[in-house]
């Protein structure tokens, strides 16, 4: 057995009709331990209705190497923010 | 009047249960095994620490002789402690801890239940608000006891270790005078299942010894207190 138990990433929902939203991250045994750590951690202070626990293994992280590649070309796609296009005077919702 | 006196002593008993184990607890915060469980014992300790607030205020409130919780509990010595010798017992390593929490919070549990359902509606309102809190107290302990008991060579030899310790401070808890004999059945049945599921026996039947309840407590006792009382015996009246 390795000295350290394994990292588990924390989400938490702060209330009915938001999502799961990562908070940090806890060590433990197993998924079990893991919620009670995480509630332990995160949600001492009334933070939250629901914990998610995933083990960090499980997630696969864009490369920061690849950001560039990734990201930048979203930089001069203005038109895709809406409020790019201005809106004719006479339409009065939208 | 007698009723009275029988309330104070009930509200003195359940105070200084959770206020004993609290401080017991507190000593872990900064040297458990992990940061996670530093938090989860902490954690456990200020639930308690509430608890014992609460009931010890209620407790002085009965008594009507101007005494709050804070009186209560750093200016009274340690024969005039009516804790359950269990609460009292060392930390041990972190299996002994475990095997007291779990012996002890799955009592707790039950008998805040029946409390929870009290006549007195101040009581019962301490003891629904405690329900809660006991629930994971008892929960997060008896998942500990699997875990070491099914656990390593190692820590199955220190989970047997800490039950032993701990168990002959058992039969206190329902004592047909200060105790709750009714819940034993139920207690033993809750206590079973993970001790079961972890691969462990039972401790051996032994001698239960007794006596927290009337004052007469372990030298263990005398030396929390001198800690926990300390300051405010030395500076009266200090605040933060």
């Amino acid at each position: 057995m390795s000295k350290e138990w394994p990292l588990w990433e924390v989400f938490v929902r702060a209330k009915n009709g938001l999502s799961h939203r990562h908070v940090g991250s806890v060590h433990a045994a197993d998924a079990k331990m893991a919620i009670e750590a995480a509630r332990d951690t995160y949600t001492r202070r009334m933070e939250g209705i629901s914990l998610w626990v995933v083990p960090s293994a499980s997630i696969t992280a864009s490369d920061p190497g690849e950001a560039e590649a990734l990201f930048a070309p979203a930089a001069d796609k203005v038109y895709r923010h809406p409020t790019f296009y201005t809106i004719p005077e006479h339409i009065k919702n939208i | 009047m007698a009723e009275e006196n029988v309330l104070f002593h009930h509200a003195l008993r359940l105070g200084d249960d959770a206020l004993i184990l609290g401080q017991r607890l507190s000593k872990w915060c900064g040297h458990a095994p992990m940061l996670e469980i530093d938090l989860a014992l902490a954690n456990i300790a200020l639930d308690l620490l509430g608890q014992g607030t609460l009931f010890l205020g209620l407790a002085g409130e009965i008594e009507g002789r101007g005494r709050d919780a804070d009186a209560l509990a750093f200016h009274r010595d340690v024969l005039d402690f009516r804790n359950c010798l269990l609460v009292e017992q060392p930390n041990g390593d972190f299996a002994q801890t475990m095997a007291r929490q779990f012996l002890f919070s799955n009592w707790h549990e039950l008998l805040m239940r029946e409390i929870a359902a009290a006549p007195d509606a101040r009581l019962s309102a301490i003891g629904q608000k405690a329900v809660k809190e006991i629930t994971y107290h008892a929960r997060f302990a008896s998942e500990w006891v699997v875990r070491l008991g099914d656990g390593t060579e190692e820590s199955r030899t220190r989970m047997i270790a800490g039950l032993e310790w701990m168990w002959r401070f058992v039969d206190e808890l329902f004592d047909a005078k200060d105790g709750a004999p009714s819940l034993r059945a139920e207690w033993d049945a809750r206590i079973a299942r993970p001790l079961r599921e972890a691969g462990l026996e039972l401790p051996k039947p032994r001698r239960g010894i007794l006596g927290g309840r009337v004052g007469h407590h372990s030298e263990h006792l005398g030396h929390l207190l001198c800690e926990m009382q300390f300051l405010p015996r030395t500076y009266p009246g200090a605040v933060w």
